[in-house]
């Protein structure tokens, strides 16, 4: 099917081209217009001619069944699609703002920008993981900021689908991505597992705050295997100045075993918001790479490792939520009892949740409000305590769990903002008992129930009698 | 009854829900046809193995015999063949229930098994109950290999079969690749007009894949797409009747494991 070279004043199914935006190896990028009333778009038009690579025309196929299926800020809206059989082309919407391709000239950029930019990326994983979706070819010309700030994914050529037919796992026992950030186990090919966006991304962040690719290009075959056993060097190395708590997340993010990374790109963004917060191991602390005996036995003892299993998007996203649980550190004693008692089942059920232990301190409208107490001491401070009290039975890892005193004019608001941004599954919060206070105050437990965009357990001490 | 269909062309049918392997299982079939109207069907495909297994092979022939007066097509299994042909080689249980059946189903019926075709073409799909390259051969498609094989003996672009009891997508690029897939319940798969498809419907009466609910096919010929549907049925009901019909007792245990 040779077609005809397009040119601009063309129309196509009712599109009008207008300007040829970009052409590439794979396909044409038009900017296209219908109806006055219609948002900017774009037309995606692949370039299939006698003999092109079978990859051109699977990869397309793949992204005319995905993206009409995905909602949402992070991937760019679906207008139309085109038949094969006539003209194919995807027309979806132009997001107004750049890739992350240009800012390869400014590099490194400043460690807080990167790990900003990393929470906004990974929340536009997530999303998409969320819609049984892997990218698969995560790099800085497939990420767009809105104006808005949400990070967008672009081309669903190379991705997977939990739910549908992979085309390109039966089509090539090549593995197909990007080189410098084709994660270990798409190398060997499987392409089923979430995290091996959060790889990309490892090395997307490396590179953005080192000005250096972890991996280097890594254009031949063999060069890219070599991250099936050879770690990179620690960002330290390259940078002493480098951040202890940017080092634990990237190389964490760049672990060769999937499992060792973050269960969940939530996790994962949650981490990056929370810097303060990230319980530093000997990763944080490396100043050189794995030695030449490890490096030998990862590479040599392959049958140490348990043959990988077909990661399932879905379970995995299930198995590991983020928990908030929301402590009035001043209630009945057995109430914050009873929350523990919840919060413990359910850890103890997922241990790939993580728990966030939510305080609010109440700040009045108008009233000049003073962070030190009449004694001079910081409530801030014995809040953040009381919350690691109330904590502490539950014996939790420290990499499990935070804690956090949102300051407030509304204690519900609070929580369900905290919920929101945090992307948070599951809030569990405690009923206030009948009291004058409920009355005059009103529930926030029954106001975090109603406008929360997750699920949220209300909580209530055992009947006493 | 028939002119409903014949004043209804053929190009505005766009829902046509499709049944395989029914196998007498009247509990199941007539909660799949509730589900199927529920959900706009507009036509019945047939699939073949109307009988064998199950305890209603009478109601089970007359509601599909009722189905085609109505439009629908059908096509024969190797259990409706066995019914008039005692040399179809089948397992011991099967062999059993098709004895009992043969004492069951009266000429009408009988004759409207011995009657239907092997295969229907419509359109650009082919109906046929286990596989395309010999469908009187009845041989189960179990990998890509089996799958290739039907797809390459036809002119359609999809084939839709059933006979293995197991849900299963496969498709035949334009680079001579197949591709697998097990379906997941409620998710329409597009069915790319670029490759070639062979769609395995799972059994509306005895499913084995695990999954105890009835599995059909609902086809959306405007969006060329496809979805497969599970539909939950009273399983005691349908196993109780078996053990009072004498059947093996293994029919009615493996209703409610789907296996």
């Amino acid at each position: 099917m040779v077609k005809p070279t397009l040119e601009a004043g063309a129309l196509i199914d009712g599109f009008r081209l207008e300007e040829l935006i970009h052409r590439g190896g794979m396909s044409e990028l038009w900017r296209v217009t219908r109806r006055a009333d219609d948002p900017p778009m774009l037309m995606k038009v692949p370039l299939i001619k006698e003999g092109s690579d079978p990859a051109t025309i699977v990869g397309f196929e793949m992204e005319q069944m995905i993206m009409p299926r995905l909602t949402g800020p992070h991937v760019p809206k679906f207008v139309a699609a085109g038949d094969f059989a006539v003209q194919p082309y995807i027309v979806m919407e132009r997001i107004a703002g750049q890739s992350l391709l240009p800012r390869l000239k400014e590099l490194p950029l400043p460690y807080p920008e990167v790990a900003a930019l990393g929470a906004k990326i990974a929340t536009a994983l997530d999303a998409l993981h969320r819609q049984h979706v892997v990218h698969l070819d995560i790099k800085p010309s497939n990420i767009v900021l809105r104006p808005s700030g949400e990070a967008v994914l672009l081309d669903y050529g190379l991705s997977h689908h939990a739910q549908l037919p992979d085309l390109m796992q039966e089509e090539f026992r090549v593995p197909f991505g990007t080189a410098p950030y084709m994660s270990p186990e798409q190398l060997k090919g499987d392409r089923t597992d979430p995290r091996s966006d959060q790889f990309a991304l490892g090395v997307l962040l490396y590179f953005f705050s080192t000005g250096v690719r972890p991996f280097g290009e890594g254009e031949t075959l063999r060069a890219m295997r070599r991250r099936l056993w050879r770690d990179p060097e620690p960002p330290r190395k390259l940078k002493p100045d480098y951040p202890h708590w940017l080092q634990e997340i990237v190389l964490r993010c760049l672990e060769i075993e999937p499992s060792w990374r973050y269960p969940t790109a939530a996790q994962l963004a949650f981490e990056l918001g929370h810097p303060d917060q990230i319980k530093l191991t000997q990763r944080s602390e490396r100043m050189r790479r794995d030695s030449f005996r490890v490096v030998m036995r990862r590479r040599f003892n392959t049958d140490l490792k348990h043959t990988p299993r077909k990661a399932d998007v879905t379970a995995q996203l299930a198995s590991a939520p983020i928990v908030a649980a929301a402590i009035d550190l001043g209630a009945d004693p057995s109430l914050n009892e009873a929350l523990r008692v919840t919060t413990r089942r359910i850890l103890a059920t997922l241990p790939a949740a993580r728990l966030a232990c939510l305080n609010v301190n109440k700040v009045h409208r108008l009233a000049l409000d003073t962070t030190l107490d009449d004694s001079g001491h910081s409530k801030q401070v014995d809040r953040l305590v009381g919350l690691r009290a109330w904590a502490e039975p539950l014996k939790l890892d420290a990499a499990r769990f935070t804690v956090h005193v949102l300051e407030a004019v509304d204690p519900a608001d609070a929580i369900v903002d905290f919920a929101l941004a945090n992307r948070v599954d599951h809030v569990l919060i405690g009923a206030r008992d009948a009291s004058l206070a409920r009355k005059l105050l009103g529930s926030v437990s029954a106001k975090v129930a109603a406008e929360a965009s997750c699920s949220v357990t209300i909580v209530r001490p055992p009947r006493a009698d | 009854m028939r002119g409903s269909t014949a004043s209804c062309p053929a190009q505005i049918v766009m829902l046509i829900a499709l049944f395989a392997d029914i196998h007498a299982n009247r509990q199941a079939f007539s909660a799949c046809l509730d589900d199927a109207r529920a959900r706009s069907a507009q036509r019945f495909v047939l699939l073949g193995d109307y009988v064998g297994y199950g305890a209603d092979p009478e109601w089970s022939v007359e509601t599909a015999m009722a189905l085609v007066a109505d439009g629908a097509q059908a096509v024969r299994g190797n259990h409706d063949h066995a019914v008039s042909e005692p040399r179809e080689s089948m397992n011991v249980e099967a062999t059993v229930a098709i004895e009992w059946t043969r004492g069951e189903l009266g000429k009408p019926a009988r004759d409207f098994l011995a009657g239907l075709p092997l295969t229907v073409t419509d359109e650009d799909r082919l109906y046929v109950h286990a596989e395309a390259s010999n469908p009187q051969g009845y041989s189960y498609v179990a990998s890509t290999a089996d799958a290739a094989r039907s797809i390459q003996a036809t002119r359609a672009q999809v084939t839709f079969c059933g006979h293995i009891h197991r849900p299963a997508v496969y498709s035949l690029s334009a680079a001579a690749k197949m591709t697998a897939f097990t379906p997941v319940a409620g998710v329409p798969i597009p069915l790319l007009p670029g490759r070639r498809w062979l769609i395995v419907a799972g059994s509306i009466g005895q499913p084995r894949d695990g999954n105890p609910a009835a599995s059909w096919l609902m086809l959306d010929t405007a969006k060329r797409e496809v979805t497969f549907c599970r539909t939950p049925y009273d399983i005691e009901a349908a196993a109780a009747a078996i053990r009072a019909k004498g059947l093996p007792s293994w029919l009615a245990e493996r209703l409610s494991r789907g296996l």
